[in-house]
């Protein structure tokens, strides 16, 4: 099937829309005001800018920057597991714009901790202090691994975008030839050592995807019990494998929308035919905890708490289950779209739940919610890594179009 | 987790690092967190029941650990217990007061600082491994390793790091740090040392428990049945008696085991010499290995399919 397409950067002879558009415009301006904030941050202090104190330490940043930023992004090591592992080739035209998401994802996972962390240029400290017994130490380690993974997965696409191109302009012409070398190198090599790299993903992912859910676990009762639970690692691990999918769909569609391609339905649907069972598993163990711990008792008093699990409970698994159980879903890609949206929207609330509802110190007579300053940081994060996106998927081949332009009419849903 | 399991992950997480890192690696290794659990570790037993409330234990730390304050006299002031207040970077120490159902007159009054538990949790999830638990019982923290991510306080069961929010350099953890560099010199923790009526006692873990079963044996109306520190969280230096329920003196109740019990074992779980890891790496290998074999076997065949076909 993969034949039929080709992987192309979305200008010159395939450019459909300009880079500019309303919506650019609209993601430049969020993307200033967080970055106005960011230098608040950096030049004042967290205090200045959050709503944090020494009762909540931690907040939207860790929540979503670095915990929700992670599991979404999770679709790079499960499409490449698909598509690489267990070699299902008629998946690779999925792998590249995965690849991009997780890239630029983990990218900004490291930027948002390094924007939360106090002491940020001391970042590296982990890799000459080790502490094999803290969870925090795991993952950093392993996202500091994975990021470098990351980076040499996507090589092959900077390799066939400028390989026997290369053409410095002015004085640095004469770096030409140096440059077409390394090119040429790379090109040789990376076909032969590229699945070292890709089980490392794999492996890499696994890990400091369950260990996130690990973090929590030592907060003990200042967890509300509806999330503190010893199975958070397998919790969030499932909960990674589940979104991953849902978030390649969800942004291959709108990739398709926003650059006036034909959704890749075919391989799309297939992906939300494995949906029902992932989040199947997740919603199996996630009952299971509630019932042997007895939890469901806190379901019904209808505080904040517990209205928030119940929503990500509903609108992240259970309904979107039934939604990818139907054909009309998925062969219908606004449909589609809601489907996997709303697993995005659980994964990530759960994310939320977990390190902001869920987090109630002794002692503090009030509740944290996000100051403006927060909420600006993290949107503009968010603007920025989809403006990177759009300009990315223009300069190199990361999206696949059929090679047949006759069969890339837009249907409307 | 004994120190061989930890002295192989050291080993082949090197293994795994850069070469180019690797000799700095080593010598730096040296140096992780120190988790000391000495018999013969020191304590303090606060009596609350003695306790006047004069603050003077507040100032002593601070004149201790070189936090500017105002003369020792201004401590006399009551009206500070109103409020309810936890330490920072400002005062690692405090003293509240509570109402003695005992007496109307007779306020309960309670210090509080980091309890330097037996079984850390700030040292157990420290990233950098910044907090030591040391041989006379301190829990301390390193300047130089912190890279401020908060992790101890949401750890804390006690809620006792306190971060400089309003920092955007150096911003430090505080805490208590026992007096390290007094007890270092053979002197008392300020604390105890300026304590006019005795309600510190300082000495030999061991020892503050056997002092504290005695006085609630001597005077079972005086104090509640309860030495708070025993056995909390796995036990702490810090001890406390009281003459009511500690939950009204909002102390949280704990079970005996230690915090970092859970974490720590599902993290040994997961990583168990580096072994499971390891499998799991070569286990994909292998599927990968075999599907993709299946994958070239089934292009030949369709391949000699449609060569046989174009033949006729």
């Amino acid at each position: 099937m993969s034949e039929n397409f080709i992987t192309v950067p979305l200008s010159g002879e395939h450019k459909k829309v300009s880079f500019l558009t309303p919506g650019v415009f609209l993601l430049i301006l969020i993307a200033l005001n967080g970055l106005v904030f960011l230098a608040g941050r950096f030049i004042f202090g967290i205090g200045a800018v959050t709503n944090l104190d020494n009762y909540y330490p931690w907040g939207l940043w860790i929540g979503v920057d670095v915990a929700a930023g992670v599991a979404l992004a999770a679709g790079g090591f499960t499409s490449s597991a698909l598509a690489h592992i267990l070699h299902r080739e008629d998946f690779h035209v999925i792998v590249r714009p995965a690849l991009l998401t997780a890239m630029l994802g983990y990218t900004f996972v490291a930027i948002g901790v390094m924007t939360d962390i106090g002491r940020w240029y001391y970042i590296w400290h982990p890799l000459i202090n080790w502490n094999p017994n803290s969870a925090l130490f795991e993952v950093g380690i392993c996202v500091m691994f994975y990021l470098t993974v990351l980076y040499v997965e996507f090589l092959p696409a900077v390799v066939e975008r400028f390989l026997h191109k290369v053409n410095l302009p002015g004085i640095l012409k004469g770096l030409n030839n140096l440059f077409e070398k390394i090119l040429s190198l790379l090109d040789k090599t990376l076909p032969k050592v590229m699945f070292i790299f890709i089980i490392a993903g794999v492996v890499l992912s696994t890990l400091h995807q369950s260990s996130l859910g690990t973090l929590m676990v030592i907060a003990g009762d200042k967890m509300h019990p509806l999330w503190q639970t010893p199975i958070l690692p397998l919790l969030f691990f499932l909960s990674a494998v589940s979104v991953g999918f849902p978030m390649v769909m969800f942004e291959s569609l709108i990739a398709a929308k926003s650059f006036g391609l034909k959704p890749e339905m075919h391989v799309l649907s297939k992906l939300g035919k494995v949906m029902p069972l992932l989040l199947g598993i997740y919603l199996a163990f996630k009952l299971g905890d509630m019932f042997i711990r007895e939890t469901f008792v806190y379901l019904f008093e209808f505080n904040t708490v517990s209205v928030m699990f119940l929503i990500e409970l509903f609108v992240g698994v259970i309904i979107p289950i039934r939604l990818f159980l139907s054909k009309k879903v998925l062969n219908k890609p606004c449909l589609l779209m809601v489907a996997s949206g709303m697993v995005v929207f659980g994964v990530f609330l759960n994310r939320v739940n977990n390190f902001v509802t869920a987090y109630t110190p002794p002692f503090a007579d009030y509740s944290y919610f996000p100051s403006y300053g927060e909420i600006s940081v993290t949107l503009g994060f968010v603007a920025i890594l989809v403006l990177l996106y759009r300009a990315i998927v223009m300069i190199f081949p990361v999206i696949s179009i059929p090679k047949d332009p006759e069969r890339n009419q837009v249907e409307e849903c | 987790m004994s120190g061989i399991s930890r002295r192989d992950f050291f080993k082949i997480s090197g293994a795994m690092c850069g070469a180019a890192t690797l000799s700095s690696v080593d010598a730096k290794a040296q140096s992780r967190p120190v988790n000391i659990l000495s018999d013969d570790r020191m304590g303090v037993l606060v009596d609350t029941t003695v306790c006047i409330g004069c603050r003077n234990c507040e100032w002593a730390c601070k004149d201790a650990h070189g936090i500017p304050t105002e003369h020792i006299d201004t401590y006399q002031d009551r009206t500070v217990f109103k409020e309810y207040r936890r330490p920072n970077e400002q005062s690692l120490t405090v003293v509240n007061e509570y109402k003695n159902p005992k007496s109307e007159y007779l306020p309960t009054n309670v210090k509080i600082q980091c309890m330097h538990c037996d079984h850390p949790s700030c040292v157990s999830v420290c990233i950098v491994g910044a907090f030591s638990k040391l041989e006379n019982g301190s829990v301390v923290w390193d300047t130089s390793k912190c890279i401020g991510c908060r992790y101890c306080m949401v750890a804390c069961p006690f809620q006792i790091p306190t971060y400089e929010f309003e920092k955007a350099i150096e911003p430090n953890i505080s805490k208590c740090d026992f007096c390290i560099e007094r007890t270092k010199q053979g002197k008392l923790t300020a604390c105890v040392e300026i304590c006019p009526v005795e309600a510190l006692t300082y000495g030999p873990r061991q020892e503050l428990i056997k002092i504290a079963r005695k006085r609630i044996q001597r005077n079972p109306d005086r104090y509640v049945n309860h030495i708070y520190g025993e056995k909390e969280v796995g036990g702490t230096a810090w001890m406390y008696l009281a003459g009511q329920d500690f939950g009204e003196i909002e102390f949280k109740k704990f079970g005996d085991k230690p915090a970092p019990g859970i974490s720590e074992s599902i993290q040994h779980g997961i990583f168990a010499y580096f072994v499971p890891p390891a499998m799991f790496y070569s286990l994909l290998g292998m599927i990968m290995w075999i599907a993709k074999k299946r994958e070239t076997e089934k292009k030949e065949k369709q391949n000699q399919i449609s060569e046989g076909e174009s033949h006729e």
